[in-house]
């Protein structure tokens, strides 16, 4: 038994994961990523203990692993194991440890270790985001663009550097850290009374899917069951999340090759699904909805029949708007071939989410480890495998058929429900030396948060993932060969969390 | 092309016609607070304790700083007289840091219009640059929503602008991360004078939900930047943001 099974929304006692030697940790990792797993998390907790999560295409069920990571540095599995790239880094970083063969070691969100004086780059003057040798590509007619921290349209700021000849572009690398508040750093400790506003903007355009996995490790740790009322909610919610940024996305998407109607109406549209997670609870996005063991607001029969209503004329004014792309020969063909990330670099460097499954990469936490409602309401998979804006498009909108019937067969369901609770009461103690796993599938797809608790019941360790941390890598890649001036469409069809990443 | 034109017939024209018009809002809003007026009985402190950015002052009487209030629910769950809630009156905005402070039988200071000076010359036309300064993506969406045919942000002469080279004013979203200071504080002087600061959202008037990390500096009030326009919530509702904006050009009285 070399590691421990964990499912999605329970807690296991941290005794029951096995801890390896750290060249077997490292080995176990290399070895089932080279089979058929995926790794979902590899992080480093106070007092040098790492942790390693495990997801295969063949059960719901994860694996765990723990270790002791040697203070003096280590060898990197990158070389063997791509998708580690950025957890390495990050350990380095917060750890202010060296490792050694990595084949781009930078720092990852440009701040301090925690709790420690070591510093993997042996820095002393204060730390300036973006300050790190880039990758450079030399010649005549080569040329460098940088781009941000801040940005022309009202977006998140991130550092982005070409190296290009002419047009095309060689080379982009993507500095981050600029969103850095600390998160993670503050949760240790907790959790505080701040700690569900962190959970809730933490990516704040994912507030159900963030504080919704947060809720799934707390109600695994505290084993609570939370009422199906309340859980129809809550996918309610998520579901409308997606629906919003979505039809928000394909909107933009339009919008750079210069299509104005699809742009204009998915823009409107957008708040129209808006406005109706603030039906639900006031707030267009979502904020204050959720809280561990349940929700804070019902919706009673009046505002199903209110929400199944709007559904419909927003879903049929959607599909409308969006069906103008795929009937529009020049969108097409601005859209098909661009910034493409081949299937098995997409495999290699870890997508997921809408990014990962326009690779022909099936990775849905609805589909493969599910929670709450998905238990009973199957998601179906979308079928696209080119990885271009158009494939980033196409998955968006089949998403957006699948949440609508979703959300039909939700409200339906909630209709039928008899009044009854919507919370459990949440005990204040969480249970000592424990791991509890939550995941859901954002909007931009797998949302991980796994919480580690302490001799005394507090958080030793909390480490989010959000789906970001792996797809930007994903869109450097996208603009290989590509022309400079479609960084914004490519950056468009991924549309990824800066804030999510910089944690 | 035919489809496009049947799209355009079947999607109309959706512009809403705030500010003749106020459109409907959600129901379960939560916007500018009504507190009790008397001392809370027992020398209850529950909505004190429960606030997750101390935004709720002691004293004889319960008072709100909207600057820091994420006009969430711990108060309104955690009191139990239920005499602490939240209308639905969405004018927040104010002009002075002072005036986020909502106290019972105040009546609540929303902001004015510029100074005649400063009237004459953005009155028509405001150009702003938004930097968002380790916003949480919340602020953005609704400040970037004014832009969608739903507001027209256009139809009132303000405009976002690429540059800071182009604009009158700079709005700064998020509590100011020390890894965006620099880049702030450039992007404020590549702005040329005179010029307007608008923080949006709790974060930017007073870090909001990041006030205690160390990472960051309390947004532009805690950064040192003079403010003119400050628009509480997390996130303001579009509504308050362009309410803000038009009481600040005289648009709305």
């Amino acid at each position: 038994m070399t590691s421990a099974p964990i499912s999605n929304g329970t807690a296991i006692p941290l005794s029951e994961v096995p801890a390896l030697p750290f060249p077997d940790f490292q080995e176990f990792i290399v070895e089932a990523c080279g089979d058929d797993h995926r790794l979902v998390a590899l992080f480093a907790g106070q007092d040098l203990e790492g942790f390693a999560v495990l997801a295969s295409g063949a059960g719901p069920v994860l694996r765990v692993v723990r270790t002791t990571i040697p203070a003096a540095g280590f060898p990197s599995i990158t070389p063997r194991c791509p998708e580690a790239h950025l957890f390495e880094r990050e350990i380095a970083e917060q750890r202010g440890l060296k490792i050694f063969g990595h084949p781009w070691f930078k720092p990852v969100r440009y701040h301090r270790a925690l709790g420690t004086p070591r510093d993997a780059w042996d820095r002393t003057a204060p730390i300036q985001p973006g300050v790190a040798p880039f990758y450079r590509v030399e010649g005549r007619q080569v040329h460098e663009v940088g781009v941000g921290p801040v940005h022309a349209g009202v977006i998140e700021p991130g550092h982005f550097r070409f190296q290009c000849s002419g047009e095309t572009v060689f080379n982009l690398e993507i500095a981050l850290g600029y969103q850095h508040r600390g998160i993670e750093r503050t949760l240790a400790g907790g959790p505080h009374r701040s700690t569900l506003k962190h959970m809730e903007t933490a990516s704040g355009d994912t507030t159900i899917g963030h504080l919704w996995a947060h809720c799934l490790a707390m109600e695994g740790l505290l084993d609570l069951e939370v009422p199906l009322r309340a859980n129809l909610i809550r996918a309610v919610a998520l579901e409308l999340e997606r629906l919003a940024n979505h039809t928000g996305d394909l909107g933009a998407i339009a919008g750079d090759v210069g299509f104005l109607p699809t742009m204009s109406y998915c823009g409107r549209l957008r708040g129209d699904w808006l406005n109706m997670t603030a039906a639900l609870c006031g707030s267009r996005l979502g904020r204050d909805l959720l809280k561990p063991g349940g929700v804070r607001f019902d919706v009673d029969a009046a505002r199903v029949e209110d929400l199944r209503g709007r559904l419909e004329a927003t879903a049929a004014d959607t599909l409308n708007a969006v069906d103008l792309i795929w009937h529009t020969p020049s969108v097409l063909a601005r859209l098909e071939g661009t910034g493409r990330v081949i299937p098995a670099q997409a495999k290699n460097i870890g997508l997921v989410g809408p990014a990962g499954r326009a690779c022909g990469l099936d990775r849905d936490v609805r589909r493969a480890h599910p929670f709450g409602p998905f238990q009973e309401a199957a998601i179906p998979g979308v079928n696209e495998d080119m990885g271009d804006v158009a494939a980033r498009a196409r998955v968006r909108a089949q998403e957006i058929q699948s949440s609508v019937e979703f959300l039909r067969w939700a409200l339906d369901v909630l209709r039928a429900l008899p009044p009854g609770p919507i919370e459990v009461q949440a005990p204040r103690a969480l249970p000592p030396d424990h791991l509890a796993l939550g995941m859901t599938e954002g909007w931009r797809g797998e949302v991980v948060h796994l919480a580690v608790t302490d001799g005394d019941g507090r958080f030793s360790r909390y480490k989010i993932v959000d789906p970001s941390f792996h797809n930007w890598t994903g869109l450097a890649l996208a603009l290989r060969g590509e022309e400079i001036s479609d960084f914004p469409l490519c950056n468009k069809s991924f549309n990824l969390s800066y804030c999510g990443f910089d944690l | 092309m035919l489809k496009i034109l049947a799209s355009r017939l079947r999607q109309g024209h959706r512009t809403n016609a705030f500010p003749e018009e106020v459109p409907p809002m959600p129901d379960r809003f939560r916007g500018l607070p009504e507190l009790p007026g008397e001392p809370c009985p027992g020398g209850c402190r529950a909505c004190v304790d429960a606030c997750p950015t101390e935004a709720i002052g002691e004293g004889p009487r319960i008072t709100l700083d909207l600057g820091r209030c994420l006009f969430c629910t711990a108060c309104t769950d955690a009191c139990p007289e239920h005499t602490l809630r939240f209308t639905d009156e969405f004018r927040l905005a104010t002009r002075a840091r002072e005036d986020l402070l909502a106290a019972p039988g105040e009546a609540y200071r929303v902001a004015g219009a510029l100074e005649a000076k400063a009237l004459a010359l953005f009155g028509r036309s405001l150009k702003l640059r938004v930097v968002s300064a380790g916003g949480c993506n919340g602020c953005e969406v609704d400040v970037n929503v004014l832009g969608t045919i739903g507001w027209d942000l256009g139809r009132f002469g303000i405009q976002v602008v690429a540059s800071p080279r182009h604009a009158d004013a700079v709005l700064i979203c998020g509590p100011v991360t020390r890894n965006m200071e620099l880049a702030l504080a450039k992007t404020l002087a590549a702005t040329p004078d005179p010029k307007l600061v608008i923080a949006v959202g709790a974060c930017a008037i007073s870090g909001g939900p990041y006030r205690d990390q160390e990472e960051q500096l309390c947004g532009a009030v805690g950064a040192g930047i003079p403010v003119d326009l400050f628009i509480p919530g997390c996130p303001p509702h579009p509504l308050t943001i362009l309410d803000g904006l038009l009481r600040l050009l005289d648009r709305v009285k």
